[in-house]
């Protein structure tokens, strides 16, 4: 970006909270302005300066001025939701100050992004600060949106609404996840992944049964194998095991596919050389197939990861015993009880995001060796 | 020396060996998955019947035992015929727009998935053009881009279409949009890979013949990323059929492949589900088997070597 651009955002963002001096704060009545009050005003004015600071200083300790200035207009808008007579029918000085924290925290924000730093150390802080500080804005904007429009619960809740919810009731969550997460996806997860495995080394073993199987395999992972939840719901139950059966179905032939590829991926030469130490098998398969197949397995148990929490989710659409997170996602939407909705797929994101790491951290822990972590 | 002493078995022609080392294993492979599958199937269904047949006191033998787990009304696990039989019956034996017919419930699915898929592959594509060319959207969206692979997005059909349903958007539109939120995905992360894939070197080449943004984009980026793009656009077609049938299910909607499945488990008609979910299967291969296609008219087109 260059500095006329800078200059020129930092500017309007500024202009945009003068305006939010003039204007009225709330649609209904005109008499409610920020003048009235001599702290917001002081507050209004220093969040401008900093903006200024951002825009025509070059030195990048101005980003954290800039930043600080965002910080005290998302502050204000935060306290003049509080205040009656603003939230649900905020006026044209409550969306100015908005939209010049939103120019103002994008002008930092890339500001930031185009910093580059030459040390390690400080890089990896800086790609961790800037989604971070994105996401964060994006959630304010969520909130402010949803409380100065005063959208009804049941269409959006506020983040706040979805936070309070789910701190309220974790003893519920806690039950959900267990059903889902526990019995179901991991049971489901552990069956599916080692069928997977233990046919992908049959299959290589006897080549005639991998050339049958790889077609096969290849495409029914094309296909919506989700569908068969509720064959497996009529046939083990309402309860976790026919959500585990799910899970091992869907987790079953990426496992198959990508093990197979891996189990292939030993060259020629470290086949050879096996052969020349007169090994058997088995020895060959410990020591040469499965370590250099351990990146495809790896990589099938990350997609798997991602799969088998949907395939348990939507395996609960189909029936359940009154618990599990698809159940009460399903219920709580009919009940139109949208923030329990949004604190269940909260948790859903989490329990994903945290499987997919644990995931990953045993890879890096078990395959450290491999070529591609090397660089 | 001559040759004499050593002869080479004549190699088999091509399509001769094509058939010996393609087709015959996964022949196999798919007959011993038959074969597994009658025997289930009878292993399944035997109590039921026997049950059936003591019931009504009839005197049977084995063979009414195994005719009866082949042909029962409602079993447990229908054989491959019954499946099929289904399915050519509901194709045939009712005109195309009854809701008997499987080929009206898969035109609704498939409408919603194509519909999905296009607004999804589009949003996708235009997400991954802004993410290389700002460096700033690179660096705040893209790890939440890939964050969201994790989470399971399915979860948010049921909120989608009941939202959407509330403020009066009701029917293709909202099953669409979940097929669209699901595909977009792989085709942005795709293409963010396939647009940045030419090496620097190509793109000095570009500055040395003084091309501006625009031209480097078409006549370098874009090229570079049809590859990558159509990988993606496979597993985008058919996550969004995905999304699309798991979509039919939360509102019980009456028509699609879903709303079937979902009508078949309430009312234990599993050779209706089977059904479904054959033209479900036959659908996705399809629509993959349409993609690749057009992958290789549109490789042939732009002069790929192959």
């Amino acid at each position: 970006m260059t500095a006329r651009w800078q200059r020129t955002i930092a500017g309007l963002a500024a202009l945009a909270l003068l305006a939010a001096i003039l204007l009225p704060l709330s649609s209904d009545g005109p008499e409610n302005r920020l003048p009235a009050n001599s702290a917001l005003l002081t507050l209004t004015f220093s969040a401008a300066l900093l903006f200024l600071c951002a825009g025509w200083m070059t030195s990048p300790a101005a980003i954290g001025l800039g930043l600080a200035g965002v910080l005290l207009g998302c502050g204000e808008a935060l306290l003049l939701l509080g205040k009656p007579g603003i939230a649900g029918q905020a006026g044209p000085a409550f969306w100015a100050l908005v939209i010049g924290t939103w120019l103002a925290a994008g002008l930092c924000v890339t500001r930031l992004a185009a910093i580059k730093p030459t040390r390690p150390a400080a890089r990896r802080a800086l790609d961790l600060l800037v989604p971070l500080l994105f996401g964060a804005f994006v959630l304010y904007l969520w909130e402010v949106a949803v409380r100065g429009f005063g959208v009804p619960a049941v269409l959006m809740p506020a983040p706040s609404a979805i936070m309070a919810r789910l701190a309220g009731s974790l003893p519920v969550l806690g039950e959900d996840f267990i059903q889902t997460f526990v019995r179901g996806v991991l049971t489901g997860y552990a069956i599916g992944c080692s069928a997977g495995l233990i046919v992908a080394i049959l299959a290589h073993r006897f080549a005639f049964l991998g050339r049958g199987l790889l077609p096969l395999g290849n495409f029914i992972s094309a296909l919506p194998i989700v569908g068969i939840a509720p064959i497996m719901v009529m046939w083990f139950g309402f309860d976790w095991p026919s959500k585990a059966a799910v899970v091992a179905v869907i987790t079953f032939f990426p496992m198959l596919v990508n093990a197979l590829a891996g189990l292939s991926a030993a060259g020629a030469i470290e086949r050879d050389l096996m052969r020349s130490y007169g090994s058997t098998y088995r020895q060959t398969l410990t020591r040469l197939y499965l370590p250099a197949a351990m990146p495809f397995i790896f990589n099938a148990m990350k997609i798997n990861s991602t799969l088998a929490l949907i395939g348990a989710i939507v395996a609960e659409f189909f029936g359940t015993p009154t618990r599990g997170m698809g159940f009460r996602i399903s219920i709580e939407v009919a009940r139109m009880s949208l923030d329990m909705v949004w604190a269940e797929i909260t948790l859903a994101a989490l329990a994903g995001m945290a499987f997919y790491g644990v995931v990953a951290l045993v890879e890096r822990a078990t395959t450290f060796w491999h070529p591609s972590y090397r660089t | 020396m001559t040759s004499s002493a050593v002869t080479l078995p004549r190699p088999l022609p091509r399509s001769r060996q094509w058939l010996i080392d393609r087709v015959a294993p996964v022949l196999v492979v798919v007959g011993a998955l038959l074969v597994i599958w009658y025997v289930a199937a009878m292993l399944m269904n035997a109590t039921m019947v026997r049950d059936s047949f003591e019931r009504e006191e009839t005197p049977y033998g084995i063979a009414d035992l195994i005719a009866g787990t082949l042909s029962g009304e409602r079993p447990v696990l229908p054989a491959p015929h019954q499946i099929v039989a289904s399915f050519v019956d509901s194709v045939v034996n009712y005109p195309p727009d009854s809701p008997r017919s499987l080929i009206y419930h898969s035109a609704v699915t498939l409408s919603a998935t194509l519909l999905g898929f296009l607004l999804g592959s589009l949003f996708g594509i235009v997400l991954a053009v802004l993410i290389i060319h700002l460096r700033t959207l690179e660096k705040s969206l893209l790890p939440w881009i890939i964050c969201s692979q994790m989470v399971p997005i399915l979860a948010v059909a049921p909120i989608v279409i009941v939202v959407l349903g509330s403020i009066g958007i009701r029917g293709l539109l909202p099953k669409s949009i979940i097929s669209a939120y699901l595909c977009f995905f792989p085709v942005a992360i795709g293409m963010v890979k396939g647009l940045t894939s030419p090496d620097p070197m190509q793109h000095d080449l570009m500055r040395t013949w003084s091309a501006t943004r625009t031209e480097t984009f078409w006549k370098l980026r874009w090229p570079s990323a049809v590859p990558f793009l159509f990988a993606s656009l496979k597993v985008a077609i058919t996550i969004s059929l995905i999304g699309a049938i798991v979509g039919e299910l939360p509102t019980g909607v009456q028509a699609g492949i879903g709303a079937r499945l979902l009508a078949g488990s309430y009312y234990g008609q599993t050779v209706q589900m089977w059904a479904a979910l054959l033209a479900a299967s036959l659908l996705a291969s399809n629509l993959v088997w349409l993609v690749s296609l057009t992958e290789r008219r549109v490789a042939r087109i732009m002069g790929v070597r192959t």
